[in-house]
Formats: structure tokens, sequence, C-alpha cells
């Protein structure tokens, strides 16, 4: 199918970009690499008076490394993203989460940005970013504001931004010395959506013991899903895995039961925590 | 007609009176400068085949799923059907009819190694996919010119083929790769 007539919108800066949502907000929405939106437009579940495509905005185009984490802006392909290197030593869950994200074709165009603003909970950035306790910000007429991961996803495709607003960066704060990551999903075929993925930060005392564990989930809660487990996995594996499948909250659809994407929770989780151990041990070993 | 000003970028909008308004759209397509005056709704993909009249992409699912409308935009692919033209006005295109151009040289119309790899491997049936999966696989062997058997699996994940059961098209993109080397060893 064909998308639905729409109002184009071109600026080539923020500031032209905000213009036009102040004027037309409520009616437009922000086309940036267009892979979830345009599907949305051609199936004609999303019709929208005006588009604002944000594409000639080249100052977006950005990807930041700084010793704090990555900052990523607005038009950043997830390809740039996962292939920048400095990004990947600082915040090894870009790269290890982004090789999961559909395929290289889609990540391409899509990006990183724009899948945080999609607020997907099938999404793998929803999770990196609520896992790292990373940072949105929104620009309008009304001035720039910073958006905590917990803050601005508020169920499945909903986030916090007004319709005014265009997310023009994303921060994800990076690893810490001592700490490893991992990602890890179950998809039925390569590059579909997961039926549950889970992202593990593990953080290492100076003795090489674990001072804290924290996993991320997606495709099994309305919201991104981040869980401390640093205790229960002290208790032993099977503990945080119980504690994990208690936690989670999947329905069942045509794709899985929600029984089955509880185990797969349960499952992952062991699997991710324990990558992320040893990440954190190799990364010990190697500093 | 009328062109309002407040409309911020390029390319110019055409606003015919009660019509949907128009851009002038110009891409580089397999190096040759092409414009079209198009709605802001006109997909990458219709507007090859239906301005441009380059209907070697095909289209198939038409939200992003089959990867029959592969195409390289500025050397990477991309799905055609989830790109406006508007969007990437300015920018290059390189489809399906210019595959063999691309590596032919002297204006001869040799099979590029994908296609040849294709040939051989009797890696197309009813050949709609095809010209996806030679973008796709043309641009994957830049990045990984010695793919494995497993990379190769990788490499065609995101594109549907439903007549050959995929294993012809990974033996294609090892013989593909194995010409490219015997031709860039000549």
């Amino acid at each position: 199918m064909k998308p639905a007539p729409f109002a184009w919108h071109g600026p080539e800066s923020v500031g032209e970009a905000i213009a036009v949502l102040a004027e037309y907000g409520p009616e437009a929405k922000v086309l940036a690499g267009g892979q979830s939106l345009i599907p949305l437009l051609a199936m004609r579940l999303a019709a929208p008076a005006h588009l604002v495509d944000i594409n000639r905005i080249v100052a977006l185009d950005d990807v930041t490394v700084t010793a704090a984490g990555v900052t990523v802006g607005a038009l950043a392909r997830h390809t740039r993203v996962e292939k920048d290197p400095a990004a990947a030593i600082a915040q090894p869950l870009l790269p290890q989460a982004l090789r999961l994200v559909a395929h290289p074709t889609i990540r391409n165009r899509g990006t990183t940005v724009g899948s945080l603003a999609h607020a997907d909970p099938a999404g793998e950035l929803t999770a990196v970013l609520a896992l790292t306790g990373g940072t949105v910000t929104a620009a309008s007429v009304r001035g720039e504001r910073v958006i905590s991961a917990a803050d601005f996803f508020l169920g499945p495709l909903e986030s916090a931004l007004a319709a005014d607003e265009l997310a023009i960066r994303a921060f994800f704060p990076g690893l810490t010395a001592g700490s490893g990551s991992s990602f890890v999903e179950i998809a039925r075929r390569h590059g579909d959506y997961a039926l549950c993925g889970v992202g593990a930060i593990a953080e290492l005392d100076d003795g090489g013991g674990l001072r804290a564990l924290r996993c991320g989930y997606l495709s099994v809660s309305e919201t991104p899903l981040v869980l401390d487990l640093t205790d229960a996995w002290s208790a032993g594996e099977q503990h945080a895995a119980e504690l994990a499948r208690a936690a989670v909250d999947p329905v069942t659809d045509i794709h899985a039961s929600a029984g089955y994407r509880r185990q797969l929770a349960a499952v992952l989780t062991v699997r991710a925590a324990r990558q992320a151990i040893s990440t954190a041990r190799a990364r010990e070993v190697a500093a | 007609m009328s062109i309002p000003k407040d409309n911020t970028g390029s390319p110019a909008v055409i606003v015919a009176d009660g019509a949907e308004p128009t851009y002038d759209v110009t891409l580089t397509v397999n190096g040759v400068h092409r414009v079209a005056r198009v709605p802001a709704r006109r997909t990458l993909s219709d507007f090859l085949r239906h301005d441009l009249q380059l209907t070697g992409t095909h289209v198939g699912c038409e939200h992003g799923v089959c990867g029959a409308c592969t195409v390289l935009l500025d050397g990477a692919p991309v799905r055609s059907c989830l790109t406006f033209a508007v969007s990437v006005d300015g920018h290059s295109v390189t489809t399906i009819e210019g595959i063999a151009g691309s590596t032919g040289g002297a204006g001869a119309a040799v099979l590029s190694p994908v296609q040849q790899a294709f040939r051989e491997c009797h890696a197309l049936q009813c050949g709609f996919c095809t010209p996806g999966f030679i973008t796709t696989i043309t641009a994957g062997l830049v990045e990984l010119p010695n793919p494995t058997r497993a990379d190769a699996v990788d490499m065609i994940a995101g594109n549907l083929c439903r007549c050959t059961g995929y294993q012809n098209i990974v033996d294609a993109v090892l013989r593909a790769a194995e010409l490219t080397r015997e031709r860039g060893e000549r």
C-alpha cells in the first residue's frame, strides 16, 4: 500500500525543525530513518497530516565519545553507531545490541535515536538506554530538557516526548572500570523481533567479586524493565533466574506464549549474566 | 502554480491549486543525473520504477520485510520501499541496472561477479527477489570479501526467496567472492 498524502517539511537545522513542530506538533510526525514509521504509513496505521523530515539536518548525524559515555545525534544511523570503534570501547553494549537490530540493510537507514523515540518495548536500544541509565535530550521552542530513561518510556510506542518536541540526542553512559556487559536474545529467525532479549552489566570489586549485576529486558514488559540481580545472583544463578521469571510481564501473541517468554527471560538472564561477568574478568585481566 | 516561501529545504515545492504538492527530486542513478517531479509520499522504489522507468528494482511486500527492493544508497544497501525519494534528494543510487555496468569497464555489458555467480550456481528461479539479493551481496562482499558459509547466510538473512530454498544463493555468495578475487588478480 501507499502512504496517505501528507505535508512534507525538510528543515535544515534544529531551529527550523522545532519551529515546524511548534506550529503543527499534534498533527505531525518526525521522520528520521523511517524504518518503523514508513511501514506504519504504508499500511495506513498512521496518517499524520505533516511529516517533519530531519534527514537534511546534518548537524544531528553525529556520534561523540567522551570519558563519560557515548552521545548519539538524532540522525546517526544504527550502522554508524555499531561500527564506531571508540563507542564500542566506551559502551560495548551498543555494538552488542545493535548487531541484533533487524538486518544490516535496515540498520544502514534506521537511526538509534529514532528507535528510542519509537519506544517499542521490543526494541533493543530501549533496553540499552534503560540498563545504562541513559538520557534523551528533547528540544522545542520552549527550550531543551534532558529526560532520564526511567522517565522516557511511558508505554508501548509511547515516549515522554511532547508533540512539539524533537529528540535531538541520546546519551549512553560508559561502562565503568571493572565492569563487563553482554546482550543476548532469542528470535525465530535472525533479524526478527526478539521473543525475549536480555542485556547485562556486571561490576566487579577489587578482589574480583561481584559488586553489582543489573539486567535489562525487552519484549517481556510494556516499558523496558531493569532488574538489580546482585543479591539474587550471589545467592545462586537459579535465584536470579527465578527473580527474572517472576518480574517480567510478557503477553501471549502469535510468536510465543507468555509462559515461554518467561522461561526465556529466566534462561537468558543466566546466559547474559555469565557472559557479562566473564567479560568483566577479562577486561580486568587486560587492564 | 505558486512556490510558497515557507518551505525550508530544497527541493522546491510546487503547488498546483487543489493538488497534492510536488517536489523536484534529483538523484544520481547508476551514474546518471535524473530529475522527476513527485509528491513527498513517493517512495524511492516507486520513484525508480514509475518516474524513472527503472523497473529492475522489484517491490514485494512494500513494508521492509522481503528485501526485493534493496538498492545501494551512496553505496550502502537500503530498502527503497522504506525511503521517500524526497528524503534522498541529491544522493546517489545504484540499482540492479547499474550493477553490471559498474564493473564491466569500457562500456561493455559484462556480468558482475555476483550476477555471474548467480547464473553459474542456479541461484534464481522466478527471479523476482534477485535484484534485491544482487545489490545486497554486491555491497556485502565489499565489506566482507572472504565470507565463510555462515557469513554468507548472515549476509542474505534480510532477503526472502520463495523459490530456491536459499542453498544455491549461499553457494553464489561464495562463488561471487571467488570470482571477485580471480578478476582482481588478473
